[in-house]
């Protein structure tokens, strides 16, 4: 693994193994009446947020604090950078302060990559969401979440998700949850499917380790997994579909469809959902769906990336974790 | 004016001949020339050319100073072999009136170091709606034949038209930036592997293709003379190789980095890539090197856009658009057309001072290297190899791409008129 985590791609099928592993050891932590682990005493956390998202900052937030982190929230709302500062200084005097690793958020594509290869600081750069790029942690608490449903929580101890059909459906263009994730999946020796109307596949996706579909209902049968992308209802005035009626009957998951899918087959959504549109009601709330699931499964994928860049960095950091944990490959950086 | 004998250069890249340059003027070009009175510049292995001339400079005065100034890209000029470049007119104010073009005009005049022929907005503000006073331009002191709203594309067909029409009076040109706005709305980069990979919004082929079509056809329509800025894809090489095959009266430039450098770059996420029109793909850049050998791009333009540091030392999508050009253009297109076999120097010459001063109405430039003709002429150094370093760069501006990067080639001597304003390699 390298210093920083800015994309999915980045990451060799014994790194997200080591990770996925990591966090089923930090899901254990949620277990305990004291949810909190040592780690990362006296190192400090900057979330730095350019993009209001509450779910993922205070993810992030429950995972620096489970490891003992001291933890600054930044957002650029209503601070200097709303006064034209650029990324380059707000970082800067971040890491003046003595920050050791960056969590960030932000609308352009390609600014964590910025912030992690420009000499600006040294700290160790999270992407949290980057523009329509990629947002590693995600897939990471998605694959954790397939491992867990489909291969199970202690059989998946060491696994990857060889041979499992995984659909994603939905905006695919403005996705950094759908590039994150065909990614990781593809390193972990799925088969993934993208379902979309064409206006919402990018140009260029041939070159993308999956399949593309246009067409729902041919594919269900074939999932383990079904996963539902957001779509904004913007969307539509810039013509990518007529309507949200016509989107959600052509693209939408209800319960005929849901019937569709093999039984063992699990529903995904990365949230925030919007019921009626990608996804019914029925869908949304059934047992088949792991939405809240997703959620708490990214407190433990964000602890064990957190723990693995922080911690692996210093072997000499003293902790509570056993001593036949694996440590970090020292991977030279690309 | 003191007499200067360039000894034993490659005029044109031919036999090495001795020039006598006399006051303004190229007094002989011959074996075996001697004059007492004359400074000699020993020109073994060196290749002279006319001045270059350049259809397509930013150089930012009025308004942005701060990146660059009629001086400062005078002199990048100058040290790139320019004697002669067109300033494009999306400066603050637009050069859309008689005053802001003379003005431009007066400050490359005072200061010498190359002729500055400013272009003049086709419209009032770029804004593409109402055609500027083309004719009190060109009626001006800086006598203006070029229009483009160059930064904007005049995607308005019937303005268009109208410009097309309108400078045929006075022998102008219209040189269109061709980029359909709507299709490059939030456009980032070349649309396609890359783009789809990176996240950033896609700027398609198309869009420069569909505007060059309906351009060509235009002129066909109304009879008049067209000109393609930085053209970047091999649908549009495929276009205007069809307009000329038709007789459209249609001239199309290319940049040193579409011949170079690819959309892969943007990988990197470093703003200093970032240009509009885009970096393409492979098979475009080789289309475009094709296309300029065989003359379907009748030249390279350098579209040096400077911008201070602050506007590249960011993410991707806040930082400008363009590059610093003039300082390496001619080592890029030794390289990936000299070098390559695909052009030999004289051809070099034609894509880069005849064909560009001919277009552009340049009086004085981009004239036969023999005796009579003004003294504008490039001595450059094709054996030499080293890498780009900006900090000795003329221009107040740095993003170039090439920073680090071995290119071949060196400008040595630049005469303006006889004036040396080149010497060895610095500024005189």
């Amino acid at each position: 693994m390298q210093r920083h985590l800015i994309s999915a791609a980045d990451l060799t099928r014994d790194d997200a193994v080591l990770i996925l592993d990591t966090a089923e050891e930090m899901a254990r932590v949620a277990d305990r009446p004291i949810k909190k682990l040592p780690t990362l005493r006296g190192r400090t956390v900057v979330n730095l947020f350019f993009e209001d998202s509450t779910r993922t900052r205070i993810s992030f937030e429950a995972a620096e604090k489970r490891l003992s982190a001291d933890v600054i929230n930044f957002t650029a709302k209503g601070s200097s950078v709303s006064k034209g500062e650029s990324l380059k200084d707000t970082a800067q005097t971040l890491e003046a302060m003595g920050v050791d690793a960056v969590v960030i958020r932000h609308g352009a594509s390609g600014a964590p990559y910025r912030l992690a290869t420009s000499g600006w600081i040294d700290a160790a750069v999270i992407n949290a969401g980057d523009g329509t790029h990629q947002h590693p942690t995600q897939a990471l608490l998605d694959a954790f979440t397939m491992r867990r449903r489909l291969v199970g929580r202690d059989a998946g101890l060491g696994q990857d998700l060889a041979g499992k059909r995984i659909t994603l459906v939905g905006d695919v263009l403005h996705s950094r949850v759908a590039r994150s994730n065909v990614d990781l999946l593809h390193t972990l020796g799925a088969d993934v499917t993208l379902v979309a109307p064409p206006t919402l596949v990018p140009v260029g996706i041939e070159s993308w380790p999956c399949e593309v579909a246009y067409d729902l209902d041919g594919t269900l049968p074939k999932s383990d997994a079904v996963m539902l992308l957001r779509v904004q209802r913007e969307r539509m005035n810039a013509a990518f579909f007529p309507t949200e009626r016509e989107y959600s009957r052509r693209y939408g998951l209800d319960g005929d469809r849901m019937a569709r899918m093999p039984e063992h087959a699990i529903v995904m959504h990365p949230g925030p959902m919007v019921r009626g549109m990608e996804i019914t009601a029925e869908v949304a709330d059934s047992d088949r769906c792991t939405a809240v699931e997703q959620v708490s499964n990214g407190v433990s994928i964000r602890m064990a990336v957190l723990y693995l860049l922080l911690g692996g960095n210093e072997p000499a950091i003293t902790h509570t974790r056993p001593s036949n944990e694996r440590s970090i490959p020292a991977d030279e950086e690309k | 004016m003191s007499k200067i004998l360039i000894r034993g250069a490659k005029v044109l890249g031919g036999e090495p001949q001795d020039v006598l340059i006399d006051g303004e003027t190229i007094a002989a070009v011959g074996s075996g020339l001697s004059d007492e009175g004359a400074q000699v510049v020993e020109a073994d292995g060196k290749v002279l050319l006319p001045g270059l001339v350049d259809l397509h400079t930013h150089l930012r005065e009025p308004g942005r100073e701060d990146s660059e100034t009629v001086l400062t890209g005078t002199r990048a000029a100058a040290s790139g072999g320019y004697t002669s470049v067109f300033a494009m007119a999306n400066t603050f104010p637009v050069a859309d009136t008689a005053g802001v073009v003379e003005q431009v005009y007066r400050l490359g005049q005072e200061h010498g170091y190359c002729d500055v022929q400013p272009i003049g907005a086709v419209t009032v503000g770029l804004e593409g709606r109402k055609l500027a006073e083309l004719g009190a331009m060109h009626e001006s002191a800086a006598g203006v034949t070029v229009f483009s709203d160059d930064g904007k594309c005049v995607d308005d067909a019937v303005i268009m038209r109208r410009a097309l029409e309108y400078v045929k009076a006075f022998g102008g040109v219209v040189a269109q930036h061709a980029q359909e706005p709507r299709l490059t709305e939030g456009a980032q980069m070349n649309e396609g592997i890359v783009s789809a990979e990176l996240g950033l919004g896609g700027w398609p082929a198309v869009a420069e293709e569909s505007i060059i079509a309906r351009d060509v056809l235009l002129a066909e329509h109304v009879s008049s003379r067209v000109h393609i800025c930085h053209l970047s894809t091999a649908g549009s090489v495929e276009i205007v190789r069809w307009a000329k095959s038709r007789g459209i009266d249609v001239t199309a430039e290319v940049t040193p980095h579409h011949l170079l450098l690819t959309d892969e770059l943007v990988r990197t996420y470093d703003p200093v890539y970032k240009v509009n029109p885009p970096l393409r793909t492979e098979r475009d850049v080789l289309a475009l090197r094709e296309a300029l050998a065989d003359g379907t791009i009748d030249i390279v333009a350098t579209d040096h856009a400077p911008h201070p540091h602050e506007d590249k030392d960011c993410e991707w999508a806040a930082a400008a658009m363009g590059m610093v050009g003039l300082e390496t253009a001619l080592s890029v297109v030794q390289q990936t057309m000299v070098d390559s076999g695909l052009l030999d120097w004289a051809a070099v010459a034609e894509r880069m001072s005849f064909a560009p001063a001919r277009i552009g109405r340049a009086t004085g430039h981009g004239r036969p290297v023999s005796a009579g003709e003004p003294a504008n002429l490039t001595l450059v150094d094709p054996a030499y190899r080293g890498a780009v370093d900006p900090a000795g760069f003329a221009s107040r501006s740095r993003n170039t791409p090439y920073e680090g990067r071995e290119l071949p080639g060196r400008v040595t001597y630049t005469w303006l008129r006889g004036r040396a304003t080149l010497v060895d390699g610095k500024l005189a």
